[in-house]
């Protein structure tokens, strides 16, 4: 059970803090500058925006959710099936933003989740 | 005629070049990116297995596991990583489309077999070799797809 409600977290929050973060990036615009103090005042930039500390909370929440999971399985197993963050990125996309997934994503879509199913296989 | 069709080429070579140029510079931060997040994990996956298996029978169990948890030296190493891999994706996120840069991440699951089997000692078994290659080339699949489905293009 607890190993259900720690993959829930790792894929939801995880999903939905990746897609905070980009917006926020989107906001700022393309870099150019990489010198150390440009990188810092881009940082601090990013740090006034309210999707970054969304986007932060979320991904926090899936950050410890996957250390606790990794202190009783393997590395080789929890990561390649937190690739169900596809679907559920999808699925989130379609009921909550209304997004049209075309039949080829949704190919791509079921053909990585073919591939946690046998990675879930291995386990047992 | 002339003066119209100039500017036109112009605008084609001068696309042509900044999309070079920012291919150019996606490559890099993108390899960064496949082996920084994977390395993160398989550090703190050492890290976890130090600490020992998470148990809730009771609500104490969870400070002790947190004390032990940031106590552990694999963990702030694992950090780094992470820290230095979000700072990647994060420059990366502002000039590439995330729909390309997720795809284009797809080779960081078969990195993480590969270290955690290098470093951890990990028994990675064909069948989940397998998994891992079909879920990489699903994400290859989708990366393949219009990354704009929604509203006028």
């Amino acid at each position: 059970m607890l190993q259900v409600i720690l993959f829930f977290f790792i894929v939801v929050a995880g999903t939905g803090g990746e897609l905070c973060v980009s917006r926020a990036m989107k906001s700022i615009g393309e870099i150019h500058d990489f010198r150390p103090q440009s990188l810092l005042r881009f940082v601090w930039r990013a740090l006034h925006l309210g999707w970054m500390w969304a986007g932060i909370g979320l991904l926090s929440l899936g950050f410890f959710s996957l250390v606790g999971i990794l202190s009783f399985d393997e590395v080789s197993f929890v990561v390649p099936f937190s690739a169900l963050s596809y679907l559920a990125g999808a699925i989130g996309a379609r009921v909550l933003l209304g997004e049209r997934i075309t039949r080829s994503r949704w190919l791509g879509i079921a053909t990585v989740t073919v591939g946690v199913v046998l990675v879930w296989w291995s386990k047992r | 005629m002339e003066q119209l069709v100039q500017p036109a080429e112009e605008t084609l070579i001068g696309h042509g070049h900044h999309s070079r140029r920012l291919q150019l510079k996606t490559i890099p931060f993108i390899l960064l990116s496949i082996v920084l997040g994977p390395l993160g994990n398989v550090l703190l996956g050492k890290g976890m297995k130090s600490v020992g298996s998470l148990r809730l029978v009771h609500p104490s169990d969870i400070l002790l596991f947190a004390e032990r948890t940031f106590t552990t030296p694999w963990l702030w190493l694992a950090v780094c990583c992470f820290l230095a891999f979000f700072l990647v994706h994060m420059l990366l996120l502002t000039w590439a489309d995330y729909s390309y840069v997720q795809p284009a991440t797809a080779l960081a699951y078969a990195t993480v077999a590969l270290l955690s089997w290098l470093l951890l000692g990990e028994n990675v078994s064909l069948l989940r070799w397998s998994g891992i290659a079909v879920i990489c080339f699903g994400v290859l699949i989708v990366g393949r797809t219009s990354p704009k489905t929604t509203g006028a293009a």
